[in-house]
């Protein structure tokens, strides 16, 4: 009875992968944040929030991101003082009962390029450039699928149309997306120097992404080692002390 | 029954106190696991990080006009900035300490003289004193009135007439530059 | 059971004047287990656990989530990034879901392959139907709480089921919904009743356990205790060796929270709900999954849900499908290979409600589902009549006597748990 759990345990786990399965072609990264032990490269983390900054904040919005959080890329208070000053946000009413802008504040969060939904998509041909906070996580394999789209612009394959307005891009489901292509390499000039080439671009945006969308994973993973030591030693002493215990009964049963 | 059989090996000591030690110590794991899985359900009560991130803030008080003042929210509270005029600091120097209720001396409520901060919360029992804006009573001591039940604060906060116990509340703050004061 | 086995004075002088020590030293330390219980008897208490877990840290998840559409994906957020350790609480909570049905799952298979469902544990196993359909309740409610993309479908799919109800469906769907779409009031009552059902489902769990505890456990042999040899005390050995359980069970689920904790979710739930636009392949949780195939196995959609609900209800009568006086599936040579025929198909409904609906898969699901009532309505009254049992041991002590199998399998199953 014991492929009992073992086949129920397969079916459970490849349930979603079968699932989620897509035609898109994925490139494989081996992130720094995968596996156990996993941490955030904190220079990739910030070069990828210069290419946010730089690209795709111009048209995606970051809403669950407080500049506060840039902490954790290893700025400190007055660096993010700073980095949020550059930003307005709207506040108010002021006592005239007008809404006012004001420069942002270490506990405001980045605010959106466009007003509200129907704005984002008339300034984009009828195309809602969603919010990239969560975008890792919303997708499956998040993070290889946002290095390989962002790496996936190519020549559309002989014979399909490509419409007005539409992009070919091999790692986006159905291959038509209405994104123009975001990184070109080159076009963004790293603070610290490190290669700009599109590869570099991807990854780092894609490491920045992966800290948006979960910003717990470093500790997550940090108390995930030690309950784990911890439960599997309980698990150790329990087994032994259920064998102590029942040690008379499988006697008197021999 | 087993529990028989169990106390008739009791001969066998230092095997028995060995099995009695492991058990002790496996459940004494579990305890400390329980106590462990607490913590984090009592300490998710406590401010969240958004929160935290509100407690202190920073005020330009450059704007403010000689003779005004600003209320602004600050830890869920009014906190009232009054940018005082000669007069009123004057006023409030003037006073003998032994004819206060709570005697102290202004120069200790103000770090500028001219700007002072107050917690906009009346010490009798927590209403919002007037006096913030152009035309609201001030009170016989010119400084704020609590309509509630009539305590008189004069221009450096301090109750002089009513029910309120102590002078109004400073809250921690300081000049981080010339103009601007970080509260709390 | 009188008061004279307390020493300690207050205790006696409480329990003298309310008997919960006397019933908590009766449920927990006295109470005579049978002796041979294999590792498949954990799982009621893992089964416990598990929902004092959910209650726990959902009422802890309850003091920062707001159920109103405008602020609910954002208050989730808040939790997972802005609350002291929300993350860790909120995704205790989103994989204890998925570990109470594993483990309620294989509480409910070790009842069937044992047949614990019968005289005198009809009712036992009733009370036990009964807790899981408010489980699956519970679980659906609570899917649709952070309201991201797949809450929103999935609400809407599964209420929309009960248009097919004759005459009255669409105005009992506007009933449930509370407007003319999954909306604020839809998902304001999923709140209040998210929050309900754990405590309901306590309160069975209660009853589960006064009916269990009226006969004693059932046990791999499947024959009744029948003296003071067969039993041993529920403490020390079944408290030790329950522990031993849990410490596994809470090896596994720490793994899947801390390095998992989405595997077993759907990344669409990480885009907020939009009324306007449905997901492109849309799948219920996996525990839902079989009951999802059946649902859509049937080509009419008043059919479709009866059949879905036809599968728990029939649950409801197996005491009375499976006449056979044998418990065991040791005994029931026939019986047994049956049993995993049931549990392979049940395995092979939940894969296919995960595959799209069409070509080779809806064929698949058909056989499936015609399988699954066949088992209950079919084979196992047939079974009852035509099959010879192997003679049954005469005690859990002495499983002597009998052919050759019995004795082997009863002398290796106590082996197996050490």
């Amino acid at each position: 009875m014991r492929r009992f759990l073992i086949t129920l345990s397969a079916l459970l786990f490849s349930a979603p992968a079968l699932a989620a399965g897509g035609d898109a072609k994925l490139t494989h990264i081996d992130w720094s944040f995968n596996g156990p032990f996993g941490t955030f490269d904190q220079a990739s983390l910030q070069r990828g929030f210069q290419v946010y900054s730089e690209v795709c904040a111009s048209c995606h919005s970051l809403e669950y991101i407080a500049f506060r959080n840039l902490a954790d890329l290893g700025y400190n208070e007055a660096e993010i003082k700073a980095i949020a000053a550059q930003y307005e946000v709207e506040d108010g009413p002021n006592d005239e009962g007008e809404m006012f802008m004001r420069p942002a504040i270490p506990a405001d969060r980045f605010p959106s390029p466009y007003p509200n939904e129907n704005a984002a998509r008339a300034a984009n041909g009828g195309a809602y450039p969603p919010d990239l906070s969560l975008m890792i996580k919303a997708r499956p394999n998040g993070a290889d699928y946002m290095y390989s789209l962002m790496t996936g612009y190519v020549d559309a394959p002989e014979g399909i149309e490509v419409p007005d307005g539409m992009y070919y891009n091999a790692s986006y489901p159905g291959g038509m997306i209405a994104m123009p292509q975001p990184l070109y390499g080159e076009d963004v000039e790293y603070a610290d120097g490190h290669a700009a080439e599109i590869a570099d671009h991807a990854k780092d945006i894609t490491a920045f992404l992966a800290w948006t969308a979960e910003p717990e994973l470093e500790s997550r993973k940090r108390i995930g080692v030690a309950s784990m030591i911890f439960l599997l030693l309980m698990t150790v002493m329990s087994y032994f002390a259920m064998r102590f215990i029942w040690a008379d009964v499988k006697k008197a049963k021999a | 029954m087993a529990k028989t059989s169990s106390q008739s090996k009791k001969d066998d000591v230092p095997v028995k106190s060995r099995r009695d030690f492991i058990v002790v110590a496996t459940y004494a794991m579990g305890a400390v696991g329980a106590g462990a899985v607490a913590w984090p359900l009592i300490d998710q009560m406590n401010p969240a990080a958004d929160t935290l991130a509100l407690a202190s803030i920073e005020v330009d008080v450059s704007k403010i006009e000689e003779g005004q003042s600003i209320t602004l929210k600050w830890r869920g509270k009014p906190v009232f900035i009054r940018h005082r005029t000669k007069d009123e600091i004057g006023r409030a120097n003037d006073v003998a300490l032994t004819d206060l209720r709570d005697p102290q001396a202004d120069v200790d409520r103000a770090e500028k003289p001219e700007f002072l901060v107050l917690l906009g919360v009346c010490t009798h029992l927590g209403c919002v004193p007037l006096g913030q804006k152009v035309g609201e009573v001030k009170g016989e001591y010119d400084g704020w009135f609590c309509p509630c039940h009539g305590s008189h604060y004069d221009t450096s906060g301090r109750i002089r007439k009513g029910p309120a116990p102590t002078n109004l509340e400073i809250p921690p703050y300081s000049f981080v530059s010339d103009q601007v004061i970080k509260i709390g | 059971m009188s008061q004279t086995q307390f020493k300690n004075p207050v205790v006696k002088w409480v329990d003298h004047r309310l008997p919960i020590f006397s019933m908590v030293n009766h449920t927990l330390h006295d109470y005579p287990t049978p002796r041979n219980l294999n590792y498949f008897w954990n799982f009621g208490s893992l089964a416990g656990l598990s929902l004092v877990i959910m209650i726990v840290t959902g009422i802890v998840l309850a003091m920062s989530y707001t159920p109103h559409v405008d602020y609910a994906f954002e208050s989730v957020e808040r939790i997972m990034r802005d609350v002291n350790h929300g993350w860790l609480i909120r995704y205790i909570h989103m994989n204890g879901a998925s570990f109470f049905f594993i483990v309620v799952f294989i509480h409910m298979f070790r009842g069937l392959y044992y047949g614990s469902y019968k005289a005198p544990r009809e009712l036992l196993w009733m009370l036990g139907v009964v807790i899981f359909l408010l489980m699956m309740a519970t679980a659906f409610m609570g899917y649709v709480l952070p309201w991201g993309q797949m809450s929103f479908w999935g609400a809407t799919v599964i209420t929309n089921l009960f248009s097919a109800v004759p005459f009255v469906g669409d105005s009992l769907v506007t009933f449930l919904w509370g407007g003319f779409s999954v909306d604020n009031p839809t998902l304001n009552r999923f709140f209040a009743l998210h929050y309900l059902m754990p405590f309901v489902i306590a309160g069975v769990v209660i009853l589960h356990i006064v009916a269990l505890h009226k006969f004693g456990s059932n046990n791999p042999l499947g024959i009744d205790m029948t003296g003071p040899q067969d039993s041993i005390p529920f403490h020390p050995y079944y408290t030790i060796k329950d522990f031993f359980g849990i410490s596994v069970f809470l090896t596994i689920f720490a793994a899947a929270v801390f390095f998992f904790p989405n595997a077993m979710g759907h990344p669409d739930n990480y885009i907020p709900a939009n009324a306007l636009q449905t997901p492109a392949h849309i799948v219920p949780e996996w525990y839902f999954l079989p009951f999802y195939a059946i649902l859509r196995a049937v080509p009419d959609k008043l059919g479709g849900v009866l059949a879905m609900f036809g599968a728990i209800a029939v649950l409801f009568i197996l005491p009375w499908l499976d006449r056979s006086p044998v418990r065991s599936a040791k005994f029931r040579p026939i019986f047994k290979i049956f049993f995993w025929v049931f549990f392979a198909d049940c395995l092979l409904l939940g894969y296919l409600g995960a595959m799209p609906a069409e070509g080779i898969y809806v064929i698949l699901s058909r056989i499936a589902t015609v399988w699954y009532f066949a088992h209950f309505l079919l084979i196992l009254p047939i079974l009852s009549v035509i099959e010879t049992p192997r003679p049954l041991p005469q005690s859990i002590s002495s499983p002597v006597l009998g052919g050759g199998g019995a004795m082997a399998g009863a002398a290796a199953a106590p082996k197996e748990k050490a």
